[in-house]
């Protein structure tokens, strides 16, 4: 192993993951005074935030009418203003129940580092779907074409379909069409479109026909996506024979889910809950965001598939109770934020949409319970 | 089966059954907010925005957002506030024949004044032509612009926006 480079190797608090969940912990766990470190393997911090263009929802505290670059630029000054050693290009390639954690810095140095604590806030991956021709070049994930539209400013192809109603297939859709990309359809398997309303409403203006109870058939193409077959599906999902209807377009763009990165989780140790509406296995945790090993806490995707707004809030809550099991606060201050944090959590968990993500929280929570905040 | 739910957009009966949807009489007001929010969505910008405490959404913030068009006064701000893009004002009195709608447009190219444009309705469909009177933007509209486009007043019901340039 590498120990040249002469760097710190004991922290305080180890965050792996620079996104809104990670960087929201690293300021609450710094300004308490953790000496953290905060680790990303991509070359900048931010995680999903920066490619967020569109206002967010909620109210004025979680920065409503806000543009996610603008929000993701706020939480920089502030790791910037508390000092907060952020390691880039940085992979975590395992970490154990007492804190090691073995990185590798730039794919060449390899190193050891300790954590008194650790939150994971690795986020998660785009879910996929096969279907004939789907490894034609032009099949993409939804967040992988918003990448290189909003950060890499590549317009990935001219005329795209979009597979999935959720909210990234249709705020996606929008910002290919700001980007000057045409959306020749949306495509959706269940009966019912899956986003908010409001954004499917704005694609729909723009033009963008939806089909429910369609699925993607077969790509055509021979060198890459050329056209797109999609097909009607009966009340048990199965094709409807006859029903094909064949778009031109150069680009697939697949928003069918997300699945939590808990590949650090299972490594040290935690215990995991099924709950496929949260992305699938994700850890059991309080309402502290600790898992059941002890000095390791999760926040974000990680911990159930949600939203940059939850995410920022879950940071905080877990930079909170890692700042009070270190004893850098008090029980009165930090039961105080915390109950403000859950406060403003209730209010983005509410709703027609909020509700079901909050039922399957409460069902992480029910697991986790019986491990009350107190001093080890 | 909803609308909203299969076409994406809402129909003017689900615009109607909401809250913050003018009634008739609503529009011959004058200028005003026409709020198209029909599903409880943890949002509550519009009110938190509005100058004159027009709109009102309340606790908990999933609330669908009323406004009280008497202090309303078509100022624009909660145009460009919504994140859902999903108020626009409508002055249908804005001359004899013509309504103006003022819309919040985020796409590139920008018309510019005077342009003549396509109007179209909630589903994209081409409604009719019609004139951009004004293009405002300010750094407090954080990019988005507001366009004021007149068009014959008997669309008013229909007209959502402008087609793409």
């Amino acid at each position: 192993m590498g120990e040249a480079s002469g760097k710190m190797n004991n922290y305080d608090v180890v965050i792996v993951g620079a996104g809104p969940a990670g960087l929201a912990a690293s300021i609450e766990a710094a300004g308490a005074g953790a000496r953290v470190l905060l680790i990303d393997e991509n070359n900048k911090p931010g995680g999903q935030l920066f490619k967020q263009i569109h206002k967010f929802f909620g109210s004025r505290e979680h920065k409503a009418g806000t543009r996610g670059i603008n929000i993701g630029t706020e939480l920089l000054d502030d790791t910037e203003k508390l000092n907060i050693e952020v390691m880039l290009n940085t992979e975590v390639c395992g970490l154990t129940p007492d804190k090691k954690i073995w990185i590798i810095e730039n794919k060449e140095i390899s190193r050891e580092i300790t954590a008194g604590k650790i939150i994971i806030a690795t986020g998660a991956y785009e879910n996929s779907v096969q279907f004939d021709g789907w490894e034609l070049p032009g099949v993409m994930g939804a967040g992988a074409a918003q990448t290189m539209i909003n950060l890499n400013r590549v317009l990935p192809g001219h005329k795209v379909l979009m597979l999935g109603s959720g909210n990234v297939g249709v705020i996606v859709s929008y910002q290919l069409m700001q980007a000057g990309a045409e959306v020749a359809a949306i495509v959706e398997a269940a009966p019912t479109l899956g986003g908010y309303g409001v954004h499917t409403a704005k694609v729909a203006r723009a033009g963008v026909p939806f089909y429910t109870s369609h699925t993607i058939k077969r790509a055509h193409g021979k060198n890459r996506v050329e056209r797109v077959e999609i097909v009607q599906l009966d009340s048990n999902w199965k094709e409807i024979e006859g029903t094909e209807k064949i778009f031109d377009a150069d680009t697939i763009c697949l928003a069918v889910g997300l699945t939590p990165m808990v590949e650090l989780i299972w490594l040290a140790g935690c215990k995991f809950t099924f709950i496929g509406s949260m992305g699938g296995y994700v850890p059991v945790h309080d309402r502290y965001m600790r898992t059941t090993v002890d000095g390791i806490y999760v926040a974000g995707d990680v911990a159930g598939i949600e939203e940059a707004s939850t995410a920022m809030e879950e940071g905080r809550l877990a930079g909170i109770s890692v700042a009070y099991d270190l004893n850098l606060i008090d029980d009165a201050q930090a039961e105080k934020r915390i109950e403000e944090i859950w406060t403003k959590l209730d209010s983005l968990r509410c709703g027609q949409f909020g509700e079901k993500r909050k039922t399957a929280k409460d069902r992480i929570l029910e697991e986790g319970e019986g491990m009350i905040l107190c001093h080890a | 089966m909803s609308c909203l739910k299969k076409c994406g957009a809402p129909s003017i009966e689900e615009l109607r059954a909401s809250p913050g949807f003018p009634t008739e009489e609503d529009y011959k007001t004058g200028n005003i907010a026409v709020i198209e929010c029909i599903e409880q969505i943890p949002c509550n910008p519009c009110e938190t925005s509005c100058p004159r405490g027009a709109i009102n959404v309340g606790n908990p913030i999933t609330n669908l957002p009323t406004i009280d068009l008497s202090k309303c006064t078509g100022c624009g701000i909660c145009v460009v506030k919504c994140p859902g893009i999903a108020i626009h004002l409508m002055d249908i009195n804005y001359n004899e024949d013509s309504a103006m709608i003022t819309i919040p447009y985020e796409y590139l190219p920008l018309p510019q004044a005077n342009d003549t444009v396509t109007l179209v309705d909630r589903m994209g469909k081409e409604v009719c032509e019609g004139k951009v009177e004004k293009i405002l933007s300010s750094k407090a509209y954080d990019l988005t612009k507001l366009i004021k486009v007149s068009f014959d007043k008997k669309y008013y019901e229909e007209i959502i926006s402008i087609k793409r340039i």
